[in-house]
């Protein structure tokens, strides 16, 4: 598949997503925020950073960028789109997903290997895991505390729209713990904790994010 | 030129880490007595020509859109006399 990976001005990750598409067997697309050509991919990566020195708030700025006019209209149609970190606070601006990722309730920049719990594999980011796995990949933000109002927090539970929990201490202060979400169509996942930094033995913790790049192929395989 | 100011504060559900942070530090520098603090943002819009309601109306759509994510904000949109 093509797999397009947008650069906003301040993304940092964006290598490495482009790096994990490549090795979940994807032909990566590189995608400019400033273009609003999506060049015929078949799903859309949102990689983490800074976008716009993540002025106003974390992602308010990118989620106006011309290439999420696409992306945006791409996700309404079922285009699958996955946003990690700052592509999750994006996602969340752009009202593509509930909620809103505020400053850690800690006030300090957290940076570690993390337990998740996956608790939705029915999304095209997540078909690759089994419910109830336990995996372990990079955290690190300081705005990551995902918040949402309790009728908000008590549908996305009703309806098993929260993908993946923290495991154990809350890093971040997220509201009941949520790590990442999606969307009622299950084509746009978003999350603060980093799969594309887990794909290999020699640079990450494990090789348990592969499968939110795995998934897409087994996705449409089964579909 | 008129200008008209934009507030905008975290809804009262929803976390405040930096207004706590402010809070804590308040009573260590002996400002005692303050109960809580929220931190919120002040936006100053200078406009050319009058206010108009057509383009305070405008102005609510820019507060709504851009300057405030509703999701976790509300915002106040006055116009300040000179």
């Amino acid at each position: 598949m093509k797999v397009g990976v947008v650069s906003f001005p301040g993304s940092l990750d964006d290598r490495d997503a482009a790096r994990a598409v490549r090795i979940a067997g994807h032909e990566s697309v590189a995608l400019w925020h400033g273009d609003d050509d999506l060049h015929g991919v078949d799903a859309v990566v949102l990689p983490g950073g800074f976008s716009y020195g993540d002025y106003l708030r974390c992602g308010a700025i990118a989620r106006f960028a011309p290439v999420m006019t696409s992306v945006i209209d791409g996700a309404k149609e079922g285009l699958p789109v996955l946003g990690i970190c700052n592509g999750f606070q994006i996602l969340c601006e752009s009202h593509l997903l509930p909620g809103a990722l505020i400053r850690n309730d800690h006030r300090k920049f957290v940076c570690r290997d993390q337990e998740l719990v996956v608790e939705n594999n029915k999304t095209r980011w997540t078909s690759a895991y089994q419910i109830g796995q336990r995996i372990v990949v990079p955290l690190k933000n300081g705005e990551g505390g995902f918040v949402a109002d309790d009728y908000t927090l008590d549908r996305l539970d009703a309806e098993g729209r929260v993908v993946v929990r923290y495991v154990g201490d809350n890093p971040n202060g997220s509201y009941r713990g949520v790590a990442g979400v999606t969307n009622e169509r299950g084509n746009v996942v978003g999350l603060m904790p980093h799969p594309e930094h887990a794909v290999e033995e020699l640079t990450g913790p494990t090789t348990d994010g592969l499968g939110f790049f795995t998934s897409l192929l087994e996705s449409v395989m089964s579909a | 030129m008129a200008r008209v100011v934009v507030d905008v504060m975290l809804k009262p559900e929803i976390l405040d880490p930096q207004g706590q942070a402010v809070a804590q530090a308040l009573p260590r520098l002996g400002f005692d007595g303050i109960a809580d603090v929220r931190q919120g943002k002040r936006f100053e819009l200078e406009l050319e020509g009058e206010v108009t309601e057509e383009r305070l109306a405008q102005i609510r759509g820019a507060a709504e859109t851009l300057l405030s994510n509703p999701v976790i904000e509300d915002f106040t949109v006055r116009v300040e006399q000179p």
